[in-house]
């Protein structure tokens, strides 16, 4: 079968056509395949995250108060009427549960009986993100001990490995007990572990913990790893201590519990 | 032919079966979805566009989200620089829905066609 001329440049023609138009939807691709993943410009940088709580500085119920509300607050943390499905990332416990080691029977009573404020101590050898069989809890390069909801299957492994009771699971669906949900911020779903997260949300936008912030300086937050960070020189003044040493995980929650007085 | 009877009595039931769908929607107009986008955040934007065109969105959104999830929680990545070089905050909830603010209009429309069902808002608010 021959080809007259006029068909073959028809053809030609088309192909061109067809080429182009592939080669502009190639084209398309790459460039989305050319899109990237940056950190935020305001956000807050450090090489090792650390968090000192000078408890000489909690004095009333509502300085503790005002420091748990603005964390739960804004992470939508429900409050649960059952106290078995109780769901906390920053709570009060007293003396003997929050130090066991650190117990004596002559501990002054002003210590033993007042509330020690607790949270999750992002520890350097976390023993949850060790457990965890799916990775949905890891650290970051920051020593944030980060919970991707998306990933956790409810297996509650960390809550056993965790040895500051930080972690939560949620028995129940969690929406129904937030009353005024901060629109911000995600919900969590029921069959998850919820718990701290040292305001990663907020360093990404350049501010510091909710609960450091409320706190009227007893809280202090910065890189453990910088001489003249906040916390260091803070913790170069006052002798701290943290929760359960012995265990190894290195806590990066640090205490400032009183003793001040000069000989 | 041995059970004939059932055989094809088992042969016209199957196809009655398998040709019912066909039947029940001969004739009918297909009704594609329309996701709506006519919300205030859009309506007030001079060059409507999305953070990437509109085809690849349509196409590969479920998979920019899941990108996104990733960078965001477990690289710490929140900025997004897209295929024109301009930079979004990682957010399902602050950023997309901020637009896409009508989810039964814009994201129902589609999914509820496809027959997929995301739990995006199990826990992510849709404004």
């Amino acid at each position: 079968m021959g080809m007259d001329r006029r068909e073959f440049l028809r053809l030609a023609g088309l192909t061109c056509i067809g080429i182009g138009v592939g080669g502009a939807q190639l084209f398309v691709r790459a460039r989305i395949a050319s899109s990237e993943f940056a950190p935020t410009d305001e956000r807050l940088n450090a090489e090792r995250w650390a968090m000192v709580i000078d408890l000489r500085k909690f004095r009333t119920e509502e300085d503790y108060q005002r420091v748990i509300d603005a964390c739960h607050r804004i992470h939508n943390v429900p409050k649960m009427p059952d106290p078995e499905d109780e769901i906390k990332w920053i709570w009060t416990e007293d003396f003997e549960h929050s130090f066991p080691g650190q117990m004596n029977p002559y501990v002054p009573p002003e210590i033993e009986e007042k509330p020690i404020l607790l949270l999750c101590n992002h520890c350097t050898n976390a023993p949850c993100t060790r457990v965890c069989p799916t990775k949905a809890t890891f650290k970051r390069p920051d020593g944030i001990t980060a919970q991707d909801y998306h990933r956790c299957i409810g297996c509650r492994f960390c809550m056993a490995g965790c040895p500051y009771g930080a972690r939560s699971f949620n028995w129940r669906d969690p929406k129904k007990f937030v009353k005024d949900p901060n629109p911000e911020y995600p919900m969590r779903g029921p069959g998850v572990v919820e718990k701290c997260t040292f305001c990663v949300e907020r360093l990404e936008k350049g501010k510091r913990p909710a609960c450091v912030e409320k706190s009227n300086g007893a809280m202090l937050f910065g890189d453990l790893n910088d001489p003249n960070s906040e916390v260091r020189r803070y913790l170069a003044e006052h002798f701290s201590i943290r929760r359960k040493p012995e265990l190894g995980t290195q806590p990066a929650v640090f205490y400032i519990i009183g003793g001040e007085d000069h000989v | 032919m041995y059970d004939g009877g059932k055989i094809i009595t088992g042969i016209v039931i199957f196809l009655l079966f398998a040709l019912f769908p066909i039947y029940s929607n001969f004739g009918k107009t297909y009704k594609p979805p329309k996701p709506d986008l006519n919300t205030p955040e859009i309506q007030k934007m001079e060059v409507k566009k999305c953070v990437e065109p509109k085809e690849y969105m349509r196409a590969e959104h479920m998979k920019l989200l899941v990108d996104w999830r990733d960078a965001a929680l477990r690289e710490g990545k929140r900025t997004y620089i897209n295929s024109r070089g301009e930079s979004y905050f990682i957010s399902l909830q602050n950023t997309c829905m901020r637009c896409h603010s009508d989810k039964k209009k814009f994201c129902d429309e589609c999914h509820k066609h496809a027959g997929v069902s995301p739990y995006c808002w199990d826990c992510h608010f849709a404004k």
